[in-house]
């Protein structure tokens, strides 16, 4: 097993790169079962939320609010009520509301400017996804950063929407880029729906930058927290470039997706995979999972869903590539996830061979220092 | 799954049935174009290919306009309509349509509201239905039979096979329709010509030998005062492009909680006994004027002295003898309308004093909930199973009546009995789901405490009446005595089993063998039959319903998941697969096909038709039963062996569908004079008030819908954590254009308020909810998630309270898909503010005042 301390000798390149195996990095022999993981198809997500009760069902994972003073409030954005993924939430499901250009080709809209597939967005967002009441990360943080609310409380939507008629080229106008200029039956309602879990990266921050050993690699190559050796330093939260794993405060202890280690282990599926009504969480092989996505992207692609898209896919990124990897259709800010991830250890060897030349040129001029003194 | 196109309309699939819509989805994948035509743009939306947002309760002017599309462009499916339908049919010359008079049809009374419908009836010929009013001819008609109209229905009404006689039901339909033009339909649905076109195209073109339309409806269609006759437009459409029968096609009815399906096909509807045998009524003195009042001569439905005379084999066994009319006399009859909310006016009069509420929470999840409560409130005794303290079980504590004055605590006489029941991991038994399967569960863990099944309940309620009656001489105790009441029991609570039930259902012969299928049931008492249409469930003493080979292990109609009635039949009259000279209509849409050398009906489906009858098989005159059908008459349950474009009996409003308003509506009807359905059932009573229509006062239309999060009435999810978080309070979605109308705030407050009284909600501003044109007007629309009450975790005021009652007139449902309201920012008035502030309300609106009496 990797971890920062190791970086410091240079013997491993595992905190970064493209690594075909992590379990065997981790050091696991020829006998381990094969990588598994998650392909999440946002395209066929009905926003049920199966995934989130049964996750809590089988984790035995309290009520999200259960450590807030608002539990069983809304949150106003949109049907999510549960906000992002935390200590309490393993799998959570984005609802990203926002308006285009109709589509249609009908006259009134003729002269707009769309493009081809008709999916740009030229009018703002209505940010369905408000920041959270509670404060925290922002899920599904609106595109144009010019609709968020400077002071993180609630977006006045009524500034942002046209007026009837007349009135509204005065009062719209002013707002630029994201002033709705389009009438409301011109324009058309998109509503994405996704669920997001822990990416059980390839190359995981959270267990990289564990001191106590919490969190290991799993012979599945999945990524778990061990609750009776978390600590609740806190060191995984910051580490995660997606910001999956918190710290609960009622028990103290860091918190995340196991994909369902207890359950592997006797041939069952992880609960959210196997709640999910239509298949949009499918559990299995990470290689057969890629091609599955592979073929699926390509079917969309045939079929003029240009906007499709694989997240986390990709073995040459930040992370290494994910575990838990997606079908989107738009970019992944739109859902609240970073485009470009990096894990936090990227440069750690490199900052500890800068320390370590730091501390032996420092060394030498206290020496040099000592030596001239006796001089 | 095999559909080429799914137009979902009057449901929200994707939230309220998640794990039915994993098919649609599998079909999208496959290729199929899916289309949600739907006032709200729903999660179903999010994933469908097309939405055409429109106006709840403007259905029948699209499904009207789409028939019209197709009889007008000559888009219908020809053989299959001249094969298999009553286009042909000569409609009687004293038959005046809707569409020639102010809409209304010949036969109107409007002292009565009712109509005679024997004007409707064809050229020659009376019709037997197979459901609905089907003994109307002899019940609402004083003088009895009229006539010309032969009961018997053994003469063939005039037919021209060239649908060319002006009067024949094509050209009737087509007139019907011809003013339901694309232009008048996007007036009326208040949706683009374009956006209708563009449904229209797909649906035709997605129809006809190779291609094949699914349509798919739940209670956005069935709860209106005209929703009998929704789906009989539907019908009407899909029989005009041939997708009855078929695979891929149909119009599937989504049921809203787990076996909602068994619970009619084994009904606890007043009017209906197991198998969709009508109730009998007080006039029927013996079994054959039931028979003969009831039953269709030709057709299956000619055998139905067969299922009756097992029904009452199955239920009073040796008790019931020829000699005894087979017990018929002890079984109970009607009298009228004794459904729910003639029942509860009953207990607000004081008529009726006991009530068990089992599986319903009317408080919250019924239509007029302050109604409901009165009715709860004047009762003598109240029995209530559930798993949680549900509002119907506490409402003299905590109901909003209480809050408000009307009713006080102390003053309330009813006797609550609350009793825990399982739930359906704690039990086993069977589902039946929408499309007919009957899937089998096994008890997961006991109940805990005191909780018993449902079956356990019954039998053991049933047990000790007997053992008080036991002894009685008096006739009326009869019934109850003579009843077969021996199921084996097992275990320290005496849990009847259940296996045992499934056995009666399915039936046996003289010797006490299952019988294997509904056609062995006989007349002169040698079987029994619990349910006609289950028999078979469990032929050779297995339990057919318990089986769960893999789809995957089988071929494309997988008989040996579960067990389909009838006959594990996966798709009715699949006769119509094929076409009239039993040829399959195309290779990519086989399912069931003559095999000449064989001399039977062969293919992936168990075939709707008996088995040897031929393509080219002709009735003898005066045959009877399944015998006076011919080898093309697939629709084997009507008298005809015909699908209805045109309804000449069976219907309380009308033969053909049209479009009318809701009782409640912000517009007039713009395309006919009459307004709203003339044949409606209305309760006006102080506690039920209803808005005027077009009332400047109540200016915006409120829908009532569920949320996957939630279910129903909410006893089951707002008492619980995770689910509650999901969804914690009680909202109302509004449009951007009415909450700046109404200075509604995002997550602020808005009082809703309609004739019946006021509650709040919290506001989701929401480009998913448009306001909608409507002639020269704009009509706002608001949604309103009906699952709170006052009990649980989550609580918030019920959203059904704001309904009136008017219903159905064949089916006495209520309208509660449509109505209007007021919006207005901030919370509803406290206490008896409350009622001060909806009487102004009505004193504006001119409804008539009144308090609870």
């Amino acid at each position: 097993m990797t971890n920062v301390f190791d970086a410091f000798s240079g013997a491993s390149t595992s905190l970064y790169g493209e690594l075909p195996n992590p379990a065997e990095d981790a050091g696991f022999d020829g006998e381990r079962p094969k990588r598994v993981g998650f392909f999440t198809d946002t395209s066929v997500c009905i926003g049920c939320k199966a995934c989130e009760v049964a996750c809590k069902e089988w984790n035995l994972v309290p009520d999200d609010g259960s450590d807030a003073s608002d539990l069983y409030r809304l949150t106003g954005m949109s049907y999510d009520n549960t906000g992002d993924l935390g200590a309490s939430t393993w799998r959570h499901v984005a609802f990203i509301e926002d308006v285009r250009p109709h589509s249609g080709a009908s006259a009134a809209t003729g002269d707009r400017a769309s493009t081809a597939t008709g999916v740009e967005v030229t009018t703002g967002h209505l940010p369905s996804a408000l920041p959270a009441v509670s404060g925290g990360p922002v899920p599904g943080a609106p595109r144009d950063a010019a609709t968020a609310p400077p002071d993180g409380g609630t977006v006045d939507l009524l500034a942002l929407l046209p007026d009837d008629g007349a009135s509204g080229a005065t009062g719209n106008g002013a707002q630029g880029a994201h002033g709705q200029q389009t009438p409301d039956d011109e324009r058309d309602v998109r509503w994405l729906m996704s669920s997001d879990v822990c990416k059980h990266c390839t190359h995981a921050g959270c267990l990289d930058n564990c001191p106590t050993g919490a969190l290991f690699r799993t012979e599945f190559g999945t990524v778990v927290v061990q609750d009776d050796i978390c600590n609740g330093c806190g060191y995984c939260v910051p580490s995660c470039p997606y910001g999956v794993i918190d710290v609960r405060e009622s028990d103290g202890g860091a918190h995340k997706c196991t994909l369902c280690y207890d359950r592997l282990g006797s041939g069952l599926e992880p609960a959210c995979a196997k709640a999910c009504p239509t298949n949009s969480i499918q559990f299995g092989d990470l290689d057969e999972l890629q091609a599955t996505a592979d073929a699926r992207l390509a079917e969309l692609h045939g079929r003029g869903v240009e906007e499709a898209r694989l997240y986390g896919r990709d073995p040459d990124d930040g992370v290494g590539g994910d575990g838990a990897f997606f079908l989107l259709l738009d970019e992944p800010e739109v859902y609240g996830l970073p485009p470009d991830p990096i894990v936090t250890t990227r440069d750690l060897p490199e900052m500890w061979r800068n320390a370590a030349l730091t501390a032996l040129g420092l060394g030498v001029a206290a020496v040099a220092s000592f030596w001239r003194a006796r001089k | 799954m095999h559909s080429d196109c799914i137009v979902i309309e009057g449901s929200n699939m994707a939230e309220a049935h998640p794990v039915g819509f994993q098919w649609v989805m599998e079909a999208k994948r496959r290729g199929a174009t899916v289309i949600h035509v739907d006032p709200r743009f729903t999660r179903t939306t999010a994933v469908a290919d097309e939405h055409v947002p429109f106006r709840g309760g403007a259905d029948i002017a699209f499904l009207g306009g789409l028939i019209s599309y197709v009889l007008e462009n000559e888009l219908d499916f020809r053989d299959y309509v001249t094969a298999f339908t009553n286009a042909a049919d000569i409609v009687d010359d004293d038959f005046t349509d809707s569409g020639d008079v102010d809409g209304l049809f010949s036969g109107y009374d409007p002292d009565t509201g009712h109509y005679d419908p024997a004007s409707w009836a064809l050229d020659g010929a009376y019709r037997a239905p197979a459901a609905g009013k089907r003994d109307a001819w002899e019940s609402q008609m004083p003088d009895g039979p009229r006539p010309g109209a032969d009961p018997m229905g053994h003469h063939e009404p005039r037919r021209d096979e060239t649908l060319t006689h002006p009067r024949c039901v094509f050209q009737v339909l087509r007139r019907h329709y011809a003013r339901y033009t694309p232009e008048a339909v996007a007036r009326v649905c208040g949706m683009s010509v374009e956006q209708f076109l563009q449904v229209a195209r797909s649906v035709t073109e997605n129809s006809g030998r190779d291609r094949t339309t699914a349509w798919v409806y739940s209670v956005g269609w069935t709860h209106h005062t005209v929703g009998v006759q929704y789906i009989r437009a539907a019908a009407i459409l899909q029989t005009l492009l041939g997708n009855m029968g078929r695979p891929g096609g149909g119009i599937l009815a989504l049921r809203g909680h787990a076996s909602i399906q068994g619970s009619t096909d084994i009904p606890t509807l007043f009017d209906l006994l197991p198998g969709y045998l009508p109730m009998p009524s007080a006039h029927h003195e013996t079994l054959a004027d039931y028979i003969d009042a009831d039953a269709a001569k030709t057709g299956f439905w000619g055998d139905m002295d067969a299922y009756t005379v097992s029904l009452l084999k199955a239920w009073w066994g040796d008790a019931a003898t020829p000699e005894n009319d087979f017990a018929f006399d002890w079984m109970p009859r009607i009298t009228g309308d004794h459904g729910s909310y003639v029942t509860v006016k009953n207990q607000i009069d004081r008529k009726s004093f006991g009530y068990f509420l089992v599986g319903e929470n009317p408080a919250v999840g019924h239509a007029n909930g302050k109604m409901q409560r009165l009715g709860l409130a004047n009762l003598e005794w109240l029995v209530v199973r559930d798993m949680q303290m549900i509002e119907s079980a506490s409402f003299w504590q905590n109901g909003p009546e209480i809050e408000t004055g009307e009713l006080r605590t102390e003053e309330i006489g009813t006797e609550v009995f609350f009793l825990p029941c399982a739930n359906h991991t704690e039990k086993s038994g069977s589902f039946t789901q929408t499309q007919r399967l009957v899937q089998w569960r096994h008890e997961a863990v006991h109940p805990p405490g005191d909780s018993r099944s449902e079956l356990h309940f019954y039998f053991h309620l049933g047990k000790r009446i007997r053992e008080k009656l036991a002894g009685s001489t008096d006739e009326r105790d009869r019934p109850l005595l003579e009843l077969t009441w021996d199921y084996p029991t097992s275990g320290i609570h005496e849990e009847p089993d259940v296996v045992s039930v499934l056995a009666e259902i399915n039936g046996a012969d003289a010797d006490g063998r299952p019988l294997s299928t509904y056609t062995e049931l006989r007349a002169d008492g040698s079987t029994t039959a619990g349910c006609w249409i289950y028999t078979g469930i469990f032929a050779d003493g297995v339990n057919q319903a318990d089986r769960r080979k893999p789809g995957s292990e089988q071929d494309l109609v997988a008989h040996e998941w579960g067990w389909a009635w009838p006959a594990n039949r996966r798709v009715l009259y699949n006769r119509a697969s094929a076409d009239a000279e039993g040829r399959p209509w195309s290779e990519r849409k086989k399912l069931v096909w003559w095999d000449e050398e064989q001399g039977r009906w062969v293919g992936h489906d168990v075939p709707d038709f008996e088995a040897t009858k031929p393509p080219d098989y002709k009735p003898d005159p005066g045959a009877t039963g399944p015998d006076a059908l011919a080898g093309t008459d697939a629709f084997n349950m009507q008298s005809d062996g015909k699908a209805w474009l045109y309804a000449p009996s069976g219907l309380a409003d009308g033969p053909l569908p049209t479009h009318y308003e809701p009782v409640e509506s912000p517009v007039a009807n713009l395309l006919h004079d009459q307004q709203d359905n003339p044949a409606r059932e209305e309760m006006n009573r102080a506690w039920n008030r209803l808005n005027p229509s077009q009332s400047e006062v109540f200016p915006y239309v409120f829908l009532t819908y569920r949320l996957t999060e939630h279910h129903t009435a909410g006893g089951m999810s707002r008492t619980l954590g995770y689910l509650s978080e999901l969804q914690p309070e009680f909202f109302c979605e509004v449009s951007p254009a009415l909450a700046r109308e109404r200075g509604l705030e995002h997550m602020g407050w808005a009082t809703l308020i309609s004739a019946r009284t006021a509650i709040e909600a919290r506001v989701m501003v929401t480009e998913r909810m448009k306001p909608l044109r409507i002639g020269d007007r704009t009509v706002h629309q608001i949604g309103l998630p009906y699952h709170w009450g006052s009990n649980g975790l989550s609580v918030g005021d019920p959203a059904n309270d704001l309904l009136g009652v008017v219903m159905d007139p064949n089916v006495h449902i209520q309208e509660s898909k449509v109505a209007t309201c007021d919006i207005q920012p901030g919370r509803r008035p406290r206490g008896p503010a409350l009622l001060e502030y909806v009487a102004d309300y009505r004193r504006r609106a001119g409804v008539e005042p009144g308090g609870i009496q």
